[in-house]
């Protein structure tokens, strides 16, 4: 875990003790909405349907033990009991009153947290591979180089008035678990043919209005050279990405409208005029960051645990919970385990603050002290032994946080959608929680395998529809929600973007559709063959048939 | 208008010369990029201070040749909320080392004070009715920096360790 020094404690009082200011100038009526608006929006707060929305960041989705008392803590005192994990590793309170936000701020400061940059046109927080530190997969921890990032970006002053928002994703492993390739800018830890570990730098893909997977501007990027290179893109879209149409504002369309070759040379001649200057990162500040992220002391452990195996073979319900929950982790004897935090029927990402507590209890006896929040709205204890496996689960039971569906179809993707957001034109929760209703049978669950369902309640995507393997888009007509269904979409090393099915279906229909499209990969598929292989080989042809083949007769 | 500079309101010197309208003789006078495109021959003999005022869709690359020819750059901010002439303020001292004043003008608000300042401007063209009290804490609000800017040409590390721009820290490196 990154500790805090003097330096960031001190800059967290100073933030906060500018924010009180702000608020109370905003209170005190000498500064208007419309000038309010930024500055609030730099402290992660929105103003949404029914009350302000605070954002608060976890950096690349690592969370103490102490961290997420603190989060319940906030919970309880000034919001109604509980949070919300988002899909971009920051945790959201829906109700927190403007008067009381500066505390909230200093509470959270108190535990090394902030909501800074989750909001408005700046560098957003930065987000990172979930099983950071202890993927069997990994070359090196995206963490430390997420860390920096945070660092640099934290009220940079060239850029808090960009464009348009910013968002950059880092992986350190081959596997994908970060979005990299749907982000304003991903980078991937690699090595080069002379075994240097470095970075692929991916810019301009996202989502929203016009999804895009980024296209590569540069194979391999030396580690010292990571924030001069940084600051070089930035600098280029802060100079020319549209400003006169927010829509068009993203990175993404400067990329595209000024073609990748073209975008990537000015980006490069940016950098030769400041690479090797100030922003240099020399490897000794590399290793004072990285021995922050230095591996627990793990015990010396046997690869394979007798009495979890016993419980595996006893139990099949514990089997089945492992069979979703349990990923390989890199130290023997030791198991990465994920928490669903989509019951059947729960609104998804949303954790109370008891089970916050009994989470962060957890971790500290079995996992030391830490949590990661997943860009899936899950969590995770990363560092659970082996033979602890089954009290973990034992626990998470009574919270009600043991729902073996990880990665399966009633692990959906949810915005908060029209219960809760301005721009939204349907719900997604509700139809969230049916879908989960609709495969609550755990042996179906189980028989249709991994599947990623995703659903946006607008166009601007924050339940990254375009990427689930099946996605669904809320949309108005005349008045009445509907959903526009996408199939094939994928966010990882073999990224895509779903293809769209045909006209949408009404609120009343839609979970049936969505079983429909079910059934029909189970028909279709080869024995062993997931959602998406199955899809890419039979192609959309089945599924239409299916859906509206009745009604176009 | 008022204007910040120094710590303190100061007299302004300069007048915005409309681009139809004579010169003055020899006190400072600020054109447009227009203007100092069509009398460019004219206005570099001319004698006395010679300010260049650029929107905010005309980067400096535009002058890069032609900066030994201002005292002052005048860059507009629209709205708060188009950041383009943060990044020309640094272009303008990192890249070719303007050492002029470098005026923020137009949508200047308190709180975007220290991160203008941070990129290079020394100088913000404000409303007559402020409280300068309140404005100049601006400056001081925020004391831990983790990113060199515009006049920082210490190492990474180190600035984060060991440096703090307190409010007297004004200096701008050419």
């Amino acid at each position: 875990m990154y500790a805090y020094d003097q330096r960031d404690h001190a800059m967290l009082a100073q933030r906060t003790a500018q924010f009180r200011g702000q608020v109370a100038r905003r209170l005190a009526g000498q500064l208007t909405e419309a000038e309010f608006r930024p500055l609030r929006l730099l402290n992660g707060l929105y103003l949404q349907l029914h009350a302000y929305m605070l954002r608060v960041a976890i950096p690349y989705g690592t969370l103490s033990a102490l961290q997420m008392r603190g989060l319940a803590a906030v919970a309880r005192s000034y919001d109604r009991g509980y949070g919300h994990f988002t899909t971009r590793q920051n945790i959201q309170f829906n109700w927190p009153k403007l008067d009381d936000v500066p505390r909230i701020l200093d509470d959270l400061a108190g535990v090394e947290m902030h909501a800074i940059q989750t909001s408005g046109n700046t560098i957003r927080n930065v987000t990172a591979d979930a099983y950071a530190g202890v993927a069997a997969d990994e070359i090196e921890d995206p963490r430390i180089y997420a860390e920096i990032i945070r660092q640099w970006s934290t009220l940079h002053p060239e850029f808090t008035f960009l464009p348009r928002k910013f968002k950059i994703a880092v992986t350190g492993a081959p596997r994908d678990r970060a979005a990299v390739r749907v982000h304003d800018i991903g980078l991937q830890i690699r090595t080069n043919e002379a075994g240097d570990v470095g970075f692929a730098v991916i810019v301009g893909g996202g989502l929203g209005r016009t999804p895009v997977v980024g296209p590569l501007i540069r194979e391999f990027l030396p580690k010292r050279d990571l924030l001069s290179y940084l600051e070089a893109i930035l600098r280029v879209y802060n100079q020319l990405g549209r400003r006169d149409n927010k829509f068009k504002a993203r990175i993404k369309i400067l990329v595209q409208s000024t073609g990748i070759a073209r975008f990537t040379e000015m980006v490069e001649e940016e950098w030769r005029r400041i690479a090797g200057g100030s922003l240099d990162l020399d490897p000794h500040e590399i290793a004072r960051i990285a021995a922050n992220f230095a591996p627990p002391p793990y015990d010396r452990l046997e690869p394979v645990d007798p009495g979890f195996e016993f419980k595996l073979a006893a139990d099949p319900r514990f089997a089945q919970w492992c069979g979703t929950s349990l990923a390989r982790h890199r130290q023997p004897g030791y198991a990465i385990v994920n928490v669903s935090l989509k019951p059947v029927d729960g609104v998804p990402g949303d954790v109370t603050a008891v089970q916050m507590e009994g989470l962060a209890d957890l971790a500290e006896r079995f996992s030391f002290s830490e949590i990661r929040a997943t860009h899936w709205q899950n969590l995770v204890l990363p560092h659970v032994r082996l033979g602890d496996v089954h009290a973990v689960w034992l626990a998470l039971a009574t919270l009600g946080l043991a729902t073996p569906n990880v990665g399966l179809a009633s692990d959906v993707i949810a915005c908060p959608g029209l219960d809760y957001c301005n721009l939204a034109n349907a719900r997604s929760i509700s139809v969230a929680q049916a879908i989960s209703r609709r495969f609550a049978d755990l042996k179906r669950l189980n028989d249709i395998g991994d599947l990623r369902i995703n659903i946006s309640g607008c166009i601007n995507a924050c339940g990254h529809h375009h990427v689930g393997n099946i996605g669904l888009l809320g949309v108005d007509k005349k008045g009445e929600e509907y959903y526009q269904l996408t199939l094939g979409g994928s966010d990882d090393e073999d990224a895509a973007l779903g293809d769209l099915v045909g006209p949408a279906f009404p609120y009343d229909a839609i979970v049936d559709a969505v079983e429909t499209i079910v059934i029909t990969y189970m028909d279709r598929r080869e024995p062993g063959e997931g959602f998406l292989a199955t899809y890419r080989r039979v192609g959309l042809a089945p599924f239409k048939e299916r859906l509206y083949g009745a009604h176009q007769g | 208008m008022a204007l910040i500079k120094d710590n303190a309101l100061r007299p302004d010197a300069w007048v915005l010369v409309a681009d139809d309208a004579e010169l003055p003789e020899s006190d400072p006078a600020i054109v447009s990029f227009a203007r100092w495109r069509r009398d460019r021959a004219r206005l570099a003999r001319r004698n006395g201070p010679l300010g260049l005022r650029l929107g905010s869709d005309q980067p400096p690359e535009g002058v890069a040749d032609d900066l030994a020819a201002f005292d002052l750059i005048a860059l507009e901010f629209p709205k708060f909320t188009d950041g383009r002439a943060y990044s020309y303020a640094r272009i303008l001292r990192e890249r070719y080392g303007f050492a002029g004043e470098l005026r923020a003008v137009g949508n200047v608000l308190r709180d975007q004070l220290f991160f203008m300042r941070r990129c290079g401007f020394d100088a913000f063209e404000v409303g007559d009715d402020i409280d300068i009290g309140a404005w100049l804490e601006a400056f001081a609000e925020i004391e831990v920096i983790y990113q060199p800017a515009a006049g920082d040409t210490h190492a990474l590390q180190a600035l984060r360790t060991s440096l703090s721009p307190g409010p007297t820290r004004m200096r701008v490196t050419a």
